[in-house]
């Protein structure tokens, strides 16, 4: 019996061995905390790069700001929100954490939002997608930086419904951004005039997923939309080719990130079209960057940690302008500043939503594909007002009406 | 016809995917029975050397062009050895010891292998092809089954089987087990125990990297693979009755169907249902389904 216990017991500890956070002392420095999945399925998206990023647009800002050196703290949050928003409690409260970039997982990201609105500091979310937090979940802190659901839906659903696609069924991670994703995507499906057959819904991390596109394919709907990410996404889509359900219905990933594809190889992933808000071969600039990421990593960054980049370095050159690292006075500025650089061009909303270009790419074929990493076609530039929601549909409190 | 508001069709489909689960379940929860069964070892390492077994393929085949066929002996085999180091360097030291010491010390050497390949690969996972020969599905009627998955059935039943018969009905397995009861004793007779242990360590080592490189096709090849699996094999290990071999292959399989069942009725619950079944077992037979009362 004793032995059970402890299998059982080491079964639940399993989940639970973090990595140790950098923690730094002091008041003088100014503080950028990042909290995202270090280790789990979302890490080669964003993770360790992802800090790795940040710490060089402090670097490429002179590591300093307003005269006092600007420090990055970083922790693994394992995909727990309470992780998350505990870690984040003890940086404001022990460290005097400036500001928070929330990296990947919406329950994380809003959990780390409550924590950041209540302490009345910056919190930037780019890996989080769920638009929850720039509606229901709204703060008066929270800046929802690279993507989310609704735009993700917009653009890819839109066009997929217009190319004649009308009926969809959907395969949904069971959490917050699998909900999101699922309930935008189906009323654009609607919108554009098309019908949602039905969905199901997977455990995170599922080990199979042939039982759940057995039920998809029951549905004759035309199209297999996944409304999940990373390693669920990988799976789903080499099970879907592997039961021949690619010959029946067309595959939709709704996030699919380039390491992705990368994974999967362009001969399973060819012809799939996704919505992306950056992709490293866009401009000189972005290959710029791109390649020193390369020289390090050894693969092309994902656009999360573009975004990383980019928020990290505008959020300083905002604490520059303000003249303080003040949260509120910085969040004005924040808000009222112009957004250029290699990852795009924008501008902060009342409700926190920045507003920028979205990208329907397709994958290439292995053909067309002529250096490592030459895996996208743009497809469409969509321009920001369109690819996001409007603030006339926002739930955000922010935003009188 | 309808089965609970499911076409008869769907049905057997689900039934039939629920076996092929239920398949890699009893491959690898065998090789932790009889590595538990006979050495008392509760091998937590178990989860990593499937995941070796599946990187030793895709290496093999990504660097030195070794193709599937050759991968299901040769994988196995380099896991299988060192398996036999770790039990010579490590385990050998811990068997006089209370069983958590092996169930820690396996615990570390997973997350030591995880993350040495996590560093190096990544987490997004490489892809391993179907071999060429499997490629393709059959159509039964109720449900196309690619060929690749009747094949890991027909190797995982043949191979529990096998292991079966040799540790029950053979003469080493007749040794192995009487080397459990009374090492010294059977020492007497001029069998070498400490070898007989090591092979035996090494042979469920094997087990786990033939299950790994068998799943290599269908799933990424990802360094967080065996963790994400590991947990629910202990949990088939546990309601099947530690140590017992066949109790282990029965209740793989048929945790493989309910799973399969949950996934059609309530997909929310089809991650813990196998601990839902896990604590009600438990309540009514401690020592599992097949155990025997310690």
């Amino acid at each position: 019996m004793k032995l059970k216990l402890l299998v059982a017991a080491m079964a639940i500890g399993l989940g639970a061995a973090a990595s140790a956070p950098v923690i730094a002392q002091g008041t003088g420095p100014v503080k950028i905390g990042f909290i995202t999945d270090m280790s789990g399925l979302y890490a080669d998206i964003d993770g360790p790069a992802g800090a790795e990023v940040i710490r060089w647009a402090v670097q490429d800002f002179g590591g300093k700001v307003l005269g006092r050196p600007v420090e990055v703290l970083v922790a693994d949050h394992q995909n727990k929100a309470d992780v998350a928003s505990s870690k984040a409690r003890e940086w404001v409260d022990k460290d005097g954490l400036a500001m928070l970039i929330g990296g990947t997982s919406s329950g994380t990201g809003i959990a780390m939002s409550k924590v950041m609105a209540e302490k009345k500091r910056p919190f930037i979310a780019i890996g989080a997608g769920s638009a929850r937090l720039t509606n229901e979940d709204c703060t008066p802190y929270t800046i929802h930086y690279a993507y989310d659901t609704v735009a993700l839906a917009k653009v890819a659903g839109t066009a997929l419904v217009k190319a004649g696609n009308k009926s969809w069924f959907f395969l949904t991670a069971d959490y917050a951004f699998g909900y999101s994703l699922e309930g935008d995507a189906s009323a654009v499906v609607k919108a554009n005039g098309g019908t949602v057959a039905g969905a199901v819904r997977h455990p995170l991390n599922a080990s199979d997923f042939s039982s759940f596109l057995l039920q998809a394919q029951a549905s004759k709907a035309q199209i297999l939309g996944l409304a999940n990410a990373g390693g669920d996404t990988i799976n789903s889509m080499k099970a879907a080719k592997e039961f021949g359900i690619t010959k029946t219905m067309k595959v939709a990933g709704l996030l699919v990130f380039i390491n992705d594809v990368h994974s999967l190889g362009l001969a399973t992933t060819e012809g799939l079209q996704l919505t992306d808000s950056w992709y490293w071969n866009q401009d000189d600039a972005s290959r710029k960057f791109s390649k020193r990421f390369f020289d390090k990593y050894k693969r092309m960054p994902s656009s999360i940690q573009a975004a990383d980049y980019s928020a990290a370095s505008n959020y300083l050159k905002a604490v520059q302008t303000a003249g303080t690292s003040d949260g509120d006075k910085v969040m004005s500025t924040l808000k009222s500043m112009k957004y250029d650089d290699f990852y795009s061009k924008g501008q902060v909303r009342a409700d926190g939503r920045m507003i920028h270009d979205m990208y329907l790419y397709e994958v290439k074929s292995p053909k067309e594909s002529s250096v490592p990493w030459d895996y996208y076609k743009l497809i469409a530039k969509v321009p920001g007002e369109q690819a996001f929601a409007t603030l006339a549909d926002s739930k955000c409190s922010l935003i009188k009406k | 016809m309808e089965i609970f508001g499911i076409p008869l069709q769907a049905f057997l489909g689900q039934l039939l995917l629920g076996l092929v689960n239920g398949a890699f379940y009893a491959l690898l929860s065998l090789g932790l029975a009889v590595i538990f069964g006979l050495l008392g070892i509760v091998n937590f390492a178990h989860g990593a050397l499937y995941m070796l077994g599946a990187f030793a393929a895709w290496i093999m085949l990504d660097s030195l062009g070794v193709n599937y066929w050759a991968a299901l002996f040769l994988a196995p085999l380099v896991v299988g050895i060192l398996g036999m180091v770790i039990e010579r360097l490590f385990l050998k030291h811990l068997y006089k010891l209370d069983e958590i010491y092996g169930l820690l010390l396996t615990f570390g050497l997973t997350l030591i292998a995880e993350g040495i390949f996590r560093e190096l690969y990544g987490v997004s996972g490489q892809s391993y092809p179907v071999p060429e020969l499997l490629q393709g599905a059959t159509n039964l009627g109720f449900m196309v089954l690619p060929n690749y998955r009747a094949w890991v059935v027909l190797v995982s039943l043949l191979v529990c089987l096998a292991t079966w018969f040799v540790i029950e009905r053979t003469r080493l397995g007749a040794y192995l087990r009487a080397g459990t009861e009374n090492a010294a004793l059977v020492q007497a007779f001029g069998i070498n125990v400490p070898v007989m242990v090591m092979l035996t360590y090494g042979a469920g080592a094997a087990l786990a990297a033939l299950a790994g490189v068998l799943a290599a096709p269908i799933i990424q090849v990802n360094p967080l693979m065996g963790s994400n699996l590991i947990i629910v094999v202990f949990a088939v290990v546990v309601i099947g009755g530690m140590g017992s071999i066949l109790g282990s292959v029965i209740t793989g399989i048929g945790l493989g169907l309910v799973e399969g069942l949950t996934r059609v009725f309530y997909p929310e619950a089809s991650s813990i249902v196998v601990f839902v079944v896990m604590v009600l077992v438990l309540m009514v037979r401690p020592a599992g389904l097949f155990g025997k009362e310690a």
